[in-house]
């Protein structure tokens, strides 16, 4: 049995879907002869350390009661120097602008020769090569199949599944919030703003939605694509960024009318990487409703391989994370 | 373009590749022979179709050529436009001179709009618009969707495109 330590940092909505898998999975993740104990979970009042192992469940209800985990005034890049573990499991918000606390914390760790697995896009974004850089000299292992599409398992798939294949391309549906305000648009005729509107009371968008809504999201996600697949040292400015902003429901139906449906589509290629609005055959395989992600991937040996799942939600997001997890320490 | 021909052969060893010679030579792009061994025309000949896809100023030279080889070229059907392309505009289509959009692509010569839906919910907002587009080929059709996006950047238009064809 591989015992694993570890500590989440950044205990939102991803942090504490993190630590319910946790909980939910203990016995599978034994089977698979990994036994991982929580020592240090971290948000941005503070911190809880035990090494002995967190019990997750009262941490989570703490979150919940008093709005944070904090029993201690530790930072999370404190713990990540200070406390003895094997990962970091970093789940800050992403920062596209700095890369925030997120990029302090992996380099942190890092230098502390600590794993990372990640969901922060921000990082990622800003910082590919140097992280990598920081990743190889210490020996540690880096993975954030989190960060693009969710549990849609993309980076791993091409990475373990396609190793070997040419990637050609890839191309698809990156952010679902702008999935469900199209497909929800199309469906009722109704206007950009109304479906953003309902988007926010369901708490698909956010209260800011300028992210999604202006492809900036889905274009991080591409960046970080081209950067780990094509070995690209991209950064958001290499991305052509155009929103689903001035969709308007017309231009949905007469799409619709020609046999297409309009969605915004990213896509990364050796010489371009691009967010717009595309039309997509109403039955191609790109064509998925909601708040889907999905995305194609063109290799010259197995031709094109298609996954979609959903994209956000702190469980699916934590999906994506254990599995990261997992796949290191299985190794 | 896209040429379908009814070509007429003597019953003679040889006469196949006299006709295809001159296809190949003018760097015409063969889709299709269909020989119909079995039938006769009045005129005792074996009837060929052929399908190619040649640049069209080599067609006449190609169709002479066939002459000279003493081939009966009985029908000629050329097919222009060959590549269809759809897009979407949204923005102020109307005020910002829809003719003039129009025409920056039938003045390229190779391509041409055949078709447009508008819709204009009112006045004072964006209207959308679907545009059918036809060209010579697969490039041309490339190149007319870029002088499009080109004249839609210009007037402030959201030029929504198709995914690329050979994703499909």
């Amino acid at each position: 049995m591989r015992k694993v330590r570890a500590s989440i940092i950044g205990f939102g909505s991803v942090g504490q879907g993190v630590a319910e898998v946790l909980l939910k999975k203990d016995d599978e993740l034994k089977s698979l002869g990994i036994d991982i104990d929580v020592v240090a979970i971290s948000d941005s009042r503070g911190s809880e350390v035990n090494t002995e192992g967190i019990d997750l469940k009262a941490a989570i209800e703490r979150k919940r009661e008093s709005g944070t985990v904090a029993v201690e005034d530790l930072t999370g890049e404190y713990v990540i120097r200070n406390v003895d573990h094997d990962v970091v499991i970093e789940t800050t918000p992403t920062d596209i602008e700095t890369g925030g606390t997120g990029l302090v914390n992996m380099l942190a760790a890092f230098e502390n020769s600590r794993d990372v697995v990640t969901s922060n896009k921000g990082p990622l974004t800003l910082k590919y090569q140097e992280l990598m850089q920081a990743a190889e000299e210490s020996d540690c292992k880096f993975r954030f199949e989190a960060t693009v599409g969710g549990a849609m398992p993309i980076i791993n798939l091409i990475k373990s599944t396609l190793a070997g294949n040419e990637i050609k391309s890839i191309e698809g549906i990156l952010n679902g919030t702008c999935n469900y305000i199209l497909t929800r648009m199309m469906e009722e005729k109704a206007s950009y703003e109304q479906m953003l509107a309902e988007s926010k009371e369901l708490g698909i968008a956010e209260t800011d939605p300028t992210y999604d809504v202006e492809g900036i999201d889905a274009a991080c996600k591409l960046v970080i694509l081209a950067n780990s697949i094509f070995g690209q040292n991209a950064t958001f400015q290499d991305v052509e960024v155009t929103g689903i902003t001035k969709i308007t429901p017309e231009s949905l139906a007469l799409a619709y009318d020609d046999g297409y449906v309009i969605k915004l589509i990213g896509e990364v290629k050796k010489d371009r990487l691009r967010v717009s609005p595309r039309l997509v055959p109403a039955s191609h395989p790109l064509a998925v409703g909601g708040t889907l992600n999905v995305a194609s991937v063109h290799t010259d040996l197995a031709g094109t391989v298609t996954v979609t799942g959903r994209g956000a939600g702190s469980i699916e997001t934590a999906s994506a994370i254990l599995s990261d997890v997992v796949s290191i320490y299985r190794e | 373009m896209r040429v379908s021909m009814d070509i007429e052969l003597k019953d003679a060893p040889g006469q196949l590749l006299l006709a295809l010679n001159p296809i190949s030579e003018l760097k015409g792009n063969l889709k299709s022979i269909v020989h119909h061994h079995e039938e006769r025309t009045p005129r005792s000949t074996i009837p060929v179709q052929v399908v190619f896809e040649v640049e069209p100023e080599n067609l006449d030279l190609i169709i002479s050529r066939l002459e000279e080889n003493g081939i009966g070229v009985a029908r000629v059907d050329e097919k222009r436009f060959m590549e269809h392309g759809a897009v979407i505009l949204i923005g102020h289509i109307v005020h910002t001179d829809i003719q003039d959009t129009i025409d920056t692509i039938d003045k390229t010569g190779f391509a041409e709009v055949v078709d447009i839906c508008l819709s204009m919910p009112h006045i004072d907002t964006q209207s959308s618009a679907s545009l059918k587009i036809d060209a010579i080929g697969r490039k041309e059709l490339h190149e007319a969707m870029s002088v499009l996006r080109e004249v839609a950047h210009k007037k402030d238009l959201l030029v929504v495109e198709p995914i690329e064809a050979d994703f499909a």
